[in-house]
């Protein structure tokens, strides 16, 4: 191509995408000036018409555009593409939930990408998923009930110890302080044996077999390794780097963990993301969350109405719902909010606080049958009759 | 005309009893309604102060006749006060709040300003019942506080601590009523009431207002027995309670005595406001029904809000039930002349059309043929009066006739109207279409149009809108127009386009190379505005030929540049282009199909690339053109080989069915060896799965395969000969899945995703072992439709298709809440004038709509300009 199309590219009024598009079309092509200049001319006019045009009633677009889909959306959930092994919610009720701007979604998954020294190679890539993965201390040793002694006899497997990167020191430190601080247990006592990487639980209440087994049950299940909300991680390659997926979601834990690349990690807990990373962060995981959401579905939406959707959960500064609870609850129009739910609460609040209905929206303007302030009926312009006097 | 007036704004306020009395025509004493003579009784609930709703009596307040008075209000005086049921949770949180003696709020100065701020900078908040302490001293009076009790649905009471005992003291809603009273206006404020319109003390009931009868209008049954309101039923009620209170009183009964019929007056008065109260049965008609109450009629779908206000009955509506007509044009629809003949317009007399106007009045309202001008159906004359017109007045209406009336003229062709279809999920559920009269009774419309109204011919109805007003109409043409309306706004691509026969007809057209002589050729042609022929593509001696893509190409516009691979694409590795032999590779220059099969990539819905390329290029109404072109076209072309499906094309030959067997047997025995690996404790389970689950899941894998090899062994046999192969390759209806299904095997049928386990213990049916894990006992069919279903496989069967309808059934549901919660929160948003996104309220949402200004409707399926298209129709090669 020469350069000096590149140039003529360069200086129109068009966005970068559309420039790029147009220097890799045209990039290996013969192209003559009078053709370039028709396709530029081309290219330009297009732009010129595609753009929005004022009073255009977008929110309204943006809800059919979302909700007309939602019909042909399957109900099930389904495993992730490929991970077989963890369960995503998808489909509608996936969608409900986003827009429900739930503080837990029903399946919370993460998936954690690896800083380029971690992400090649899948031992170091596992080493990390030891990290995430909660695990249990039944998993690193044998652990016997001593019914003649009233006691829990915990032997630590050094080897395992040894393949998950913990001392074995570590773990007897954590078990009993996790026990009282998570579990909330603390009628037991212990003693630990660091050289023989043991530790023996004995009940304050010895007079019960009862309480033994109940504190082997919380001794079985600490867990001593890992981030307690993280149930399961696998670990897959995926065009050329290991990248984990896990179960359950702990966004803050998991920045902190070595070898988790931050800048890419997310979660599918979108106010989760609003608390760790903020508001903006919040709205982009509502956009990205959406957008796979329907197209895994196979349903194409323009990104922009996703967009608007989530500009206006994220407009106040924190994940409101779109619903009774979240925007169409907070609606300046008593009107407008009686139309929607709880009607006669609304009337009856909105009587003592005294409130006034401006009839600036939609459905108050139809409710009392004048123009509505969108589109057409919202140009103020009026033409006059020229001829009026002579009539 | 002038420009109609606004309401500026609505302001909500309390009633106070001062307000109801003057508003008042009419004190209210009688519960009885009408005399034996069927006339109201002066100061009973129907009193004809109030309003009149038999015709021919007039208003005795207003002096109007029945269809002019608005009604007006009387009020009821009540023995004692009763606390209104929407306020309790109010006056629990003053009671709480204020002191029990002097009625101040229960803080200092200090501490109402930590919450509200100082007066200079408030913080907009208002104090709540949390920001009080239980049980304290009055900051005022000193006073010591009591814990008020609210019992629901009216009871308040205060805990007076005696002795180390509770006791429960009830307080009066009089009592209530002259705490509330001193409650000075400051302290209000602060809590978010304003006393200018909303004295808490209001919501304490001492009179009661009466609507007005046209609000309660009692129907004349059958028998000519009058049946009256609920909300009358429920009047009766409590003006009985409160006489009979107001005699009691007066007598001076007993305490006991007054104390119940206080009670009893609260429960009329409450069931009166809302008669689903929590704690409180509700009033009931005679029949046992609940009663209708003030609360009931505003709540819920069908209530005033939602049912009344917000969805407004029309006029010049009419609804039938729709088939299809692929020879009108997609802009079109087909109306039946009964309903055309009920429709009308108005239209303004002025000189230049009285003449055509009175013809129209002469023609009269019963037009008897599709060929004979439209006639009218009322004029109007200045005076605002209708005259209806009928076979007696026509000649001398006519005559009458002159500018400055109005004749209501029915519709004819070419006229505009609006059709819909429900569910409205998008903006294209309704489009503006022309009128076309028709023979029949039904309406008639292409089948092209399907998709945006989602719309089929089993019994589905539509529903049509004439526009009244010249605006109406100009919004319609221009903005609702089908042809306006071809691109969905969802994702920037056409959504009206080729579908069915449509798709199959055009595929059978174009694939591979055929020739056509002249008389074919016009055959083909017959349905379309060709003014010439293109030069024959072959000449043999004496016969000309011409070729099947010669023949598409005659639709296309002339400059049409562009290269695509047709849905009948295999995507192999490497792309054979013109060579290759399923002929997909499409390769349309300047306006002549080269090679390749047009089918639903080309011109279909939703994903129709030389639809979509024509509307960029020469915009949406050529688009339209094309398509019913291309409808014609293919219907004719369809016609032309004829096109049918039938039990004997689902037929294999031996050789194929003994394959489908070997497969199907592999597979049990495939599967039946893996049981016997899990039974033995073999089975090495996969990560994270128990060895159950890593069991079905390979049975679901093998017994998925072997179905999808059946599949194959049946498309081997059964080629594009085949209608259903035709239909499934051309992307018109179904996939090679059904085929496999009718001919090869039905497959595993399942329940949640999982295999059938449900049924009896530890087995499906009493048909099999318990325990057996094989593939026929959890609901694999084995048999084709074809061949037949075996009981317990059909079965199955029914189990698998029960789970798709009760899916079908929720979904509806649940997406419709969500479409409607999204339409609320959004339905106020705008783009204003500088190109950012406002409520109606001025609330900036986005400084840029989609950060780009793109309008998703006019993109190229997302991206502001199709460049691709624009390079690739200049350059005339694939880029």
């Amino acid at each position: 191509m020469r350069s000096e199309y590149e140039q003529q590219i360069d200086a129109a009024e068009l966005p970068v995408k559309t420039k790029e598009q147009l220097k890799k079309y045209l990039s290996e092509k013969e192209v003559t000036s009078d053709q370039f200049e028709s396709i530029l001319n081309r290219v330009v006019s297009e732009y010129q018409n595609t753009r929005i045009e004022a009073c255009e009633a977008v929110g309204i677009i943006a809800a059919q555009s979302i909700g007309e889909p939602g019909t042909q959306m399957t109900m099930r959930t389904f495993h992730y593409a490929g991970v077989a092994e963890i369960n995503v919610t998808l489909g509608l009720p996936r969608l409900i939930e986003i827009m429900d701007a739930r503080k837990e979604p029903s399946t919370p998954t993460m998936t954690i990408y690896l800083e380029p020294e971690y992400a090649g190679d899948r031992d170091r890539a596992r080493e990390v998923s030891w990290q995430i993965e909660a695990a249990p201390l039944h998993e690193f040793g044998d652990i016997t009930i001593d019914m003649e002694n009233m006691q829990i006899v915990v032997h630590l497997n050094t080897a395992v110890c040894e393949k998950r990167k913990i001392q074995p020191a570590a773990i007897l430190e954590i078990a009993s302080r996790k026990i009282r601080e998570r579990r909330h247990y603390r009628d037991f006592e212990f003693e630990t044996d660091e050289k023989s990487a043991a530790i023996i639980f004995t009940p304050k209440n010895r007079e019960s077999y009862q309480n033994l087994f109940q504190l082997a049950e919380h001794v079985r299940n600490v867990i001593v390794q890992g981030i307690d909300d993280i149930e399961r991680v696998v670990v897959r390659k995926e065009s050329g780097e290991y990248i984990l997926y896990t179960e359950g979601s702990n966004l803050k834990d998991v920045f902190d963990v070595e070898g988790v690349d931050t800048t890419r990690t997310r979660t599918n807990n979108i106010s989760e993301c609003s608390h760790v990373l903020g508001i903006e962060a919040a709205r982009n995981a509502i956009i990205y969350e959406a957008l796979s959401t329907l197209s895994e579905q196979g349903i194409l939406v323009d990104v922009r109405h996703i967009m608007l959707v989530a500009d206006m959960m994220c407009m106040e500064g924190e994940v409101k719902q779109i619903g009774r609870h979240g925007i169409a609850g907070e609606k300046e129009s008593v009107l407008s909010r009686a139309a929607f739910e709880v009607t006669v609460n609304h009337l009856l609040d909105a009587a003592v606080a005294n409130e006034v209905d401006e009839l600036s929206g939609v459905t108050e303007n139809v409710i009392v049958g004048q123009p509505i302030q969108l589109g057409t009926g919202d140009v103020k312009l009026i033409a006059k009759p020229l001829n009026l006097g002579e009539s | 005309m002038p420009s109609p007036k606004r309401i500026g704004k609505i302001e909500f306020g309390l009633l106070s009893p001062k307000e109801i009395r003057t508003m008042s025509v009419r004190k209210i004493i009688w519960a009885d309604t009408y005399d034996d003579d069927g006339f109201p009784y002066p100061q009973g609930l129907m009193d004809l102060h109030l309003g009149v709703i038999d015709p021919g009596l007039r208003c005795k307040t207003c002096d109007q006749k029945a269809s002019e008075c608005p009604g007006h209000f009387g009020h009821i005086e009540l023995a004692k006060p009763v606390i209104h049921v929407g306020y309790t949770r109010l006056i629990r949180k003053l009671l709480r709040s204020t002191c029990r003696s002097c009625s101040r709020l229960l803080l200092s100065p200090e501490e109402i300003e930590k919450v509200v701020g100082t007066e200079d900078e408030l913080t907009g908040d208002v104090l709540s019942e949390k920001d009080i302490k239980k049980e304290r001293l009055c900051p005022h009076c000193g006073e010591q506080q009591l814990k008020i009790n609210f019992e629901k649905p009216t009871t308040f009471s205060e805990i007076i601590m005696e002795e180390g005992r509770k006791i429960e003291h009830k307080l009066t809603p009089a009592d209530i009523r002259a705490r509330l009273e001193k409650i000075p206006d400051e302290d209000l404020r602060h809590l978010g009431i304003n006393p200018d319109v909303a004295r808490p003390e209001w919501t304490v009931l001492t009179v009661l207002p009466v609507p007005p009868v046209t609000m309660r209008p009692s129907i004349i049954l059958e028998n000519g027995q009058r049946s009256e309101d609920d909300l009358t039923h429920k009047l009766v009620d409590i003006i009985r309670i409160n006489q009979r209170f107001k005699e009691n009183q007066d007598a001076g009964a007993p305490q006991l005595i007054i104390e119940d019929l206080w009670e009893l007056l609260q429960y009329h008065v409450t069931t009166y406001l809302d008669n689903e109260v929590a704690g409180c049965p509700p009033a009931r008609h005679r029949s046992g029904r609940p009663l209708k109450t003030l609360s009931q009629r505003l709540k819920g779908k069908d209530g005033r809000f939602r049912g009344s206000l917000s969805g407004k009955r029309v006029n010049f509506s009419a609804r039938t039930v729709i088939s299809p007509d692929p020879n009108l044009s997609v802009i079109e629809v087909g109306i039946p002349l009964a309903v055309a003949n009920e429709m009308s317009i108005p239209v303004q007399v002025t000189s230049y059309n009285i003449e055509e106007l009175r013809q129209m009045v002469l023609n009269g309202p019963s037009r008897t043929a599709l060929d004979r001008p439209c006639g009218a159906n009322y004029v109007i004359r200045p005076d605002k009066r209708r005259l209806r017109l009928a076979e007696g007045n026509l000649e001398t209406v006519a005559e009458q006739l002159e500018p400055g009336w109005t004749v209501e003229r029915q519709i004819r062709d070419w006229d505009i109207v609006l059709f819909n279809r429900q569910p409205s999920l998008h903006r294209m559920s309704i489009m503006a279409h022309r009128v076309r009269v028709m023979d029949g009774r039904t309406f008639r419309l292409n089948p092209a149009v399907c998709p945006p109204y989602n719309a089929d011919f089993d019994g589905d109805e539509m529903n049509l809108h004439v526009p009244q007003t010249e605006e109406a109409r100009a919004e319609a043409a221009i903005l609702v127009a089908v042809e306006e309306n071809i691109l969905s706004p969802r994702f920037g691509g056409p959504i009206i386009g080729g579908i069915h026969d449509h798709v199959s007809g055009i595929f059978l057209l174009t694939n591979q190379t055929r020739w056509f002589t002249r008389s074919e050729l016009l055959y083909l042609l017959k349905n379309i505005d060709v003014t010439s022929l293109p030069e024959p593509g072959l000449v043999q001696g004496e016969e000309q030929k011409w070729s099947n893509k010669q023949v598409f190409s005659m639709v296309l516009p002339r400059e049409l540049n562009m290269v695509f691979k047709a849905s009948s694409c295999q995507n192999c590795d490497t792309c054979k282009r013109q060579l290759c032999e399923r002929d997909a590779y499409v390769r349309i220059i300047d306006g002549n199909l080269e090679s390749g099969t047009i089918d639903k990539k080309a011109i279909g819905a939703f994903d129709g690339q030389i639809v979509h390329r024509i509307i960029r290029q020469y915009g949406m109404k050529r688009a339209a053109e094309f398509i019913d072109d291309i409808t014609h076209l293919a219907i004719r072309s369809i016609m032309f080989d004829g096109f049918s499906f039938g039990i004997d094309d689902e037929d294999l030959s031996r050789t194929e069915y003994g394959q489908i067997d070997d497969v199907l047997k592999t597979a049990v025995l495939d599967v039946q060896r893996r049981i016997k690996i899990y039974e033995d404790g073999q089975l090495e389970p996969m990560p994270g799965r128990t060895p159950e689950e890593t069991l079905e899941m390979q049975i679901m894998q093998v017994l998925g395969k072997a179905r999808d090899r059946t599949g194959e062994i049946a498309g081997r046999h059964l080629g594009l000969g085949n209608s259903a192969v035709v239909m499934a390759v051309s992307g018109a209806r179904g996939s090679m899945l059904n085929l496999t299904q009718m001919a090869g095997c039905v497959g595993q049928q399942s329940v949640r995703g999982e295999r059938i386990m449900r049924g009896y213990d530890e087995r499906t049916l009493p048909h099999f072992r318990k325990g057996d894990r094989g593939s026929d006992a959890h609901g694999f069919i084995q048999h084709s439709y074809k061949g037949g279903l075996n009981p317990t496989e059909f079965f199955f069967h029914a189990i698998g298709g029960r789970e798709g309808l009760v899916d079908t059934a929720v979904r509806t549901s649940q997406s419709g809440y969500l479409q409607r919660r999204m339409i609320n929160a959004l339905q106020d948003l705008k783009v204003a004038y500088d190109g950012s996104v406002r409520t109606t309220g001025g609330r900036i949402i986005q400084f840029r709509y989609g950060e780009d200004g793109t309008d998703p409707m006019k993109s190229s399926f997302g991206d502001p300009v199709d460049v691709k298209g624009i390079v690739e129709s200049i350059l005339k090669e694939e880029v």
